[in-house]
């Protein structure tokens, strides 16, 4: 990127400060344009934020921005509130036994998935996968009304495990295709020696594929994590007592204005999750995406 | 998996080298794959199957009662259901379109600043954040009340420079003598001549809109060659006469009181005093109005509805696309520095303008990534549900409908309809077919 100021020409490149200080002039809009869009952008969050630490009667007539004149406004009591209040706490329970369940079940089963269409020859094989691609994008609704009859007549209606096996199953499509597509690529020369000195394909499963394929099956597992966290509609539609955080909240809205001290830090809670393992995993995140981007 | 495009490199997967027969390979596949094919045909094959069925069968039961297309007609033809297609057509033509341009700018703006990975954290943090915290987030920026929401707010604050609010913004004339205008204007339509006093009487003021430093009103003597009178509160509490100035009414200082010829031009202004009087002087004898002009009362900013019935829409496209925007971002970028960089450098020392290599290079170069982009924003925007439950409030969440929100309404809420619910599903289903082709003949192709 050495050229950005290329457009101009610089007559004297020996002259490398006058040069520099060009190209910096050139780039300062560019700079200043993305600064301005970057702040911009975290604007919306950072406005949530600050409206969950403010009491619901500084709340009432002005908004979040009162604390710039006002800093010590700030209090953590709506955050106090809420970790006494055994619904909210329900909630994050029922979304992390959802959320966490999902992604080991989606991750066990996609690999092994993976693992089959990648590396074992049976017949059908490709046929197969192509019904896995065909799968990819249909929507959950094709799904919502048979299983809401099945789920009522075998008894997974209004249960965290009923709601986490529907994510897998929804789930199952890009993880068979993302670990396959990974697998595939993985060298041949190192699982072939190791059938050729009789290790089971269990065997190899577990001891190459598995760690071999960590990167992958990061990926996977942090983008099956967050999707189920950040649920709504599946719960919406297979819950009624079983109420993960976003459900929990939703059941708030209707009075948005009055119980802005709840669904504030609420919200601000059920993002802090989400942000944190994206924090932690950035790399995989991305890489995640740039392979799933079909979906 | 350093992915460029969204495309992985696939290839084909290498025949086995050991041959346990063709049972045994058919067992072994079968064994690693039941666990997925018991999942993927419970939870996705059978219901899907189930549903196209369904949909050409009535409102209640496990199939209910054969209605042919009925279901699909009623999709078409009711109210709320239109508006939902209508809307969806309107995300899909705005949100792809949107999130790829702006994700395409944003990523070739990063290439060139040092602190890039600050500014793309900033624009990706919304991709981990769910649909539904961000219809939250949003809805408390879009507040009517400007002292509420973000966005009015700002637009309070433009609008006070642009036309701020006048001294009364809520006063209205207290005698039939004093006339509003279209302009907003008020006009005292008896005509006042140099020597004689106008009274400029105004109701409906609030006590604390009352200007600071109002005294007692005082009607001004009459003066030879001036045109005087009084803008004052022509209210008291217990009463008092309309139109006359009486003791405990105040005076409105600090209004600009306006002396209009007969053809209607202001001929001179002033301020009025703390006690409302004014005084033009030596006015020429003719027939003149005192008027109070439009600015006087102008009404602050009261806040855009961008919640309301013919926002909603557009509100949702922008938070959406706050949300997509970092994906894009990403996505592109990541095509962009997979780009061969020679090619750039030859054509810019051929003396191609950024633009030019922008606009005929870059982009031509970047279009299978643009297109993944553009792609699955189409299938996100289809299923759009979550941001639409959050953001929109339940008064405008008719005019905000989409069709993964009214096959929610339709099958789970009130009688709950499984025929129309099922027809809205698979009418859903039927325009994602085209990119469900086009995946199978990416593979097919690969393979």
């Amino acid at each position: 990127m050495a050229a950005a100021a290329s457009a101009i020409e610089i007559p004297a490149p020996r002259d490398a400060l006058a040069a520099k200080i060009l190209r910096a002039i050139v780039r300062a809009p560019v700079q200043i344009v993305l600064a301005a869009l970057g702040l911009l952008w975290l604007v919306p969050t950072a406005g949530l934020f600050i409206t969950s630490i403010l009491p619901a009667s500084a709340l009432a007539s002005k908004g979040w921005w009162q604390i710039f004149s006002k800093p010590s406004l700030a209090t953590w009591s709506n955050y106090d509130a809420l970790f006494h209040n055994q619904g909210l706490l329900t909630a994050l329970k029922t979304t992390a036994y959802i959320a966490v369940g999902n992604t080991l079940l989606v991750v066990v089963i996609g690999a092994l998935a993976g693992y089959a269409f990648a590396w074992l020859d049976f017949p059908g094989r490709d046929w197969l996968f192509i019904v896995v691609i065909g799968l990819l994008v249909v929507p959950i609704q094709m799904a919502l009304i048979p299983m809401f009859r099945l789920y009522d007549k075998v008894g997974l209606f209004d249960t965290w495990y009923g709601i986490a096996l529907f994510h897998t199953a929804f789930g199952l499509p890009f993880a068979i295709f993302l670990l396959r597509n990974f697998f595939v690529g993985l060298p041949k020369d190192i699982l072939e020696s190791a059938r050729i000195d009789g290790a089971s394909e269990l065997r190899i499963f577990v001891r190459l594929i598995l760690p071999l394929g960590l990167p992958a099956i990061a990926s996977l597992a942090i983008f099956q994590f967050l999707w189920t966290w950040n649920d709504l509609l599946v719960a919406l539609t297979f819950g009624q007592n079983t109420t993960p955080i976003t459900v929990w909240i939703a059941g708030q809205l209707r009075e948005f204005g009055t119980s802005i001290d709840i669904i504030a830090p609420a919200s601000f809670i059920s993002l802090v999750i989400p942000l944190a393992v994206f924090f932690a995993f950035q790399r995989y995140f991305v890489q995640g995406l740039l392979a799933g981007s079909v979906k | 998996m350093s992915g460029v495009t969204a495309e992985p490199p696939v290839t084909a997967a290498p025949p086995p080298s050991t041959e346990p027969g063709r049972l045994g390979r058919y067992v072994t596949g079968a064994v690693f794959l039941a666990p997925a094919i018991v999942m993927l045909g419970v939870w996705m094959v059978y219901p899907a199957v189930y549903t196209i069925v369904r949909s050409f069968f009535g409102q209640q039961g496990f199939i209910g009662t054969w209605v042919g297309v009925d279901n699909y007609k009623h999709l078409f033809t009711t109210s709320t259901l239109v508006t939902a297609i209508k809307n969806n057509a309107i995300w899909v033509a705005v949100v792809p379109a949107f999130v790829t341009a702006v994700g395409l700018v944003f990523a070739v703006l990063t290439e060139r600043v040092r602190w890039a990975v600050a500014f793309k954290t900033a624009v990706f943090l919304p991709m981990a954040i769910s649909a539904f915290a961000t219809g939250v987030t949003w809805r408390l920026m879009y507040q009517q009340d400007p002292g509420l929401g973000a966005i009015n707010a700002l637009g309070k604050t433009i609008s006070g420079v642009v036309s701020p609010a006048g001294v009364l913004p809520s006063a209205s004339p207290s005698t039939p003598a004093l006339q509003t205008t279209s302009s907003g204007a008020m006009v005292l339509k008896t005509p006042t001549r140099p020597g004689s006093v106008a009274l400029l009487g105004l109701t409906a003021i609030p006590p604390d809109q009352v200007p600071g430093g109002a005294a007692q009103a005082v009607k001004p003597a009459p003066k030879p060659g001036d045109v005087v009178g009084t803008v004052w509160r022509d209210f008291k509490p217990g009463g008092g006469k309309i139109g006359v100035v009486e003791k405990g009414e105040l005076g409105l200082p600090g209004v600009t009181v306006e002396l209009r010829n007969a053809a209607g031009k202001v001929v001179q202004s002033t301020k009025t005093q703390a006690n409302g009087t004014f005084d033009f002087s030596k006015v020429p004898a003719g027939s003149y109005h005192a008027a109070i002009g439009a600015a006087t009362f102008a009404k602050p900013f009261g806040g855009y509805a961008w919640l309301g019935p013919s926002l909603i829409t557009p509100s949702l496209l922008i938070a959406y696309i706050w949300i997509w925007a970092g994906f894009a971002m990403v996505v592109i970028g990541a095509g962009l520095s997979a780009m061969p960089r020679d090619v750039l450098e030859a054509a810019r020392t051929d003396g191609g303008t950024e633009w030019q290599v922008f606009r005929r290079v870059t982009v031509p170069l970047l279009a299978p990534v643009l297109s993944v982009v553009f792609v699955t924003m189409i299938i996100n925007v289809l299923k759009v549900f979550d941001i639409v439950y959050a953001l929109a409030p339940e008064s405008t969440q008719q005019n905000a409908n989409v069709l993964a929100l009214a096959m929610y309404y339709t099958a789970f809420q009130g009688s709950g309809n499984f025929g129309v619910g099922s027809a809205i599903a698979v009418f859903l289903f039927l325009l994602v077919i085209p990119v469900l082709l086009l995946n199978i003949r990416r593979f097919k192709r690969e393979v």
